[in-house]
């Protein structure tokens, strides 16, 4: 399985992830190696086999709800405390589009 | 006051008996504990940051506690090292990555909570590789960890710094975290003991998520009572997880000090195919040792072991990657400058802040998610995660365990296989298909290769049966040290 330079910055594209020339080649031949070790799971037939998303495990359908009880969440401070960039209790970030 | 060398051999026990005695304070024994971890740590880089302020707090308390009479909590004193993806209120939270360089969490892990509720100190935060990504700790944004037993080796990953502070001493107990084998490889490198928990037993609120449905907290510590101990401490429902588990937590301490004459125990053939010759008779003599202690011992299968690797890192991958999305130059203490649109912002950011291994897997676990993918890749492990899931259920059906390698191989050197991902990742193939399932397992030593490298004996049992476990792990403890 081949994974191209073109697609690896189209799925860097998705991931929001800025990758520089030199590790763009090296992106594409290390998936591309564990992609063709993942063909592997082809060789299974699975057309029977229910998905497994969590380890789940038997109890009342009603579990985990629990009680409305308030309490005092994180202050709009602690909140922004690791925050870049913040002012009037807001995150700060640049403009969202760039019209020039 | 205690020595450093008894400082390196604390034990829970130890540390009771010792306050109870009045030999030392908890305030003295933090202190000394601190002095000697930070004197050793260059040897090492087990520790990232050292919290001598809240320990010095919590040992305030656990003092004032004992001057009143009241009971000692489970921990009482016990010096504690936190892998730093655990996040710890006020102390730096890092994830071993340049992204989170200054992350100072607001809350506290529940796991953490808990283990202090009981008496513990944590004095520091312990290196890992990036995010928990990695099987060598030489993914750490901050250096690697050097093994203790061996200090040009590494300690394994992603929980290195956990498992090298116990074995060089520089702490008593330590919390690591467990996706792929991350608490078993790096115990049974560095020759201690490390528990994965059932999915579910520990609380997760608090663990910087790396794949979710596979993530685990479990602890470290020179003996498989410690060990016991701080699991039993941390373990049980929370609400702020609602996958963490309702089960009744068992009195482990007690039921593992039983017997195991009568157990049946299973050998899977898969997982004795491909392992160094080496490890292969250490662990066949593990295996005759329990067998010589009343253990009826089986050869089993676990047909669809071989698909674990593929399986696990189309899961992992895809989970982490939507994870690791909240790491955009927003919220969490880094930007990367450059200016432009939000949208330069986030890739500048996520491009300079993460490093190569957690690009590589949020690049793989995006690809596997993408339109026209997510069928042949990701429901497609998710299947297959049924049938190892499934493989485990069936072999439990007549049996109380499972025996297995931690690893195929010992600690490998530094730099070793560092640009090879593909053979970094087969050094998990014994322990992806625990997390996979769900089940318990665990690292205990159970001897050393020709070069003295520490090798580790796996232990898995049923969902919840974390008792039987430990009764194998301290049955077999007991009958080899001394």
């Amino acid at each position: 399985m081949n994974l191209s330079e073109k697609d690896v910055r189209y799925v860097a594209d998705l991931a929001n992830l800025r990758l520089s020339d030199e590790e763009v080649p090296r992106m594409s031949h290390d998936l591309g190696q564990i992609l063709t070790h993942i063909e592997q799971l082809n060789a299974l037939d699975t057309s029977n086999v229910e998905p497994m998303a969590q380890v789940l495990f038997d109890a009342d359908e009603t579990a985990t709800l629990r009680e409305d009880v308030p309490h005092k969440p994180l202050s709009n401070q602690e909140a922004l405390a690791n925050a870049v960039s913040s002012g009037a209790g807001y995150y700060k970030v640049p403009k969202v589009i760039d019209r020039a | 006051m205690s020595t450093p060398t008894s400082l390196a051999s604390l034990t829970i026990g130890s540390v009771r008996a010792g306050l109870q005695k009045k030999e030392f304070s908890a305030k003295e024994l933090t202190e000394a504990a601190l002095q000697f971890a930070q004197a050793e740590n260059p040897e090492t880089n087990a520790y990232l940051t050292f919290s001598p302020e809240r320990a010095l707090s919590a040992a305030a308390k656990v003092d004032a506690e004992i001057a009143k009479g009241s009971p000692m909590g489970a921990l009482a004193g016990v010096p504690l090292g936190v892998k730093d993806v655990i996040v710890t209120k006020g102390v730096r939270t890092t994830c071993g990555s340049r992204m989170l360089e200054k992350y100072i969490p607001p809350y506290d892990a529940t796991a953490v909570t808990r283990l202090e509720d009981e008496g513990a100190i944590v004095i520091g935060k312990l290196n890992c590789d990036e995010f928990a990504m990695g099987s060598s700790n030489e993914n750490s944004a901050y250096g690697p960890v050097r093994n203790p037993r061996a200090l040009d080796r590494v300690p394994g990953g992603s929980s290195g710094g956990s498992a090298a502070a116990v074995a060089q001493g520089t702490a008593c107990v330590t919390l690591g975290s467990d996706t792929g084998g991350s608490i078993r490889q790096p115990a049974s490198f560095c020759g201690v003991v490390g528990v994965t928990p059932t999915y579910g037993r520990v609380s997760r609120y608090g663990l910087v998520a790396f794949a979710s449905s596979l993530d685990h907290i479990g602890p470290f510590a020179r003996n498989v009572e410690d060990c016991a101990t701080v699991l039993h401490a941390m373990a049980g429902r929370d609400e702020q997880d609602s996958t963490s588990a309702f089960a009744p937590i068992d009195d482990y301490n007690a039921l593992m000090k039983h017997p195991v004459k009568g157990l049946k125990l299973g050998l899977p053939t898969e997982y004795f195919e491909g392992l160094t010759s080496e490890t292969g008779a250490v662990i066949e003599e593990a295996v005759k040792k329990l067998e010589s202690l009343g253990c009826e011992i089986r050869k089993i299968s676990l047909p669809h072991t071989k698909y674990a690797l593929s399986c696990y890192y189309i899961i992992a991958t895809a989970e982490a990657s939507s994870n690791l999305a909240r790491y955009d130059g927003v919220r969490y203490t880094m930007r990367a400058e450059g200016g432009g649109t939000l949208a330069d912002m986030y890739r500048n950011t996520r491009g300079a802040g993460f490093g190569v291994e957690v690009k590589r897997r949020i690049m793989l676990g995006t690809y596997v998610l993408s339109a026209g993918y997510y069928d042949a890749y990701y429901k497609k492990a998710q299947q297959v995660r049924t049938l190892i899931a499934r493989d485990f259920t069936d072999a439990f059906k007549d049996l109380d365990g499972i025996l297995a390698p931690v690893s195929p191989f010992p600690a490998f050197k530094i730099g070793e296989k560092v640009d090879d991902p593909l053979s970094m990742y087969l050094s998990d193939i014994y322990t992806l298909t625990g997390d996979l399932a769900g089940v318990p397992c665990m690292s205990v030593p159970c001897g050393e290769s020709k070069d003295g490298l520490p090798i580790g004996l796996q232990i898995f049992a049923k969902h919840f049966d974390e008792a039987t476990m430990f009764k194998v792990a301290y049955n077999y403890e007991q009958a080899t040290t001394r």
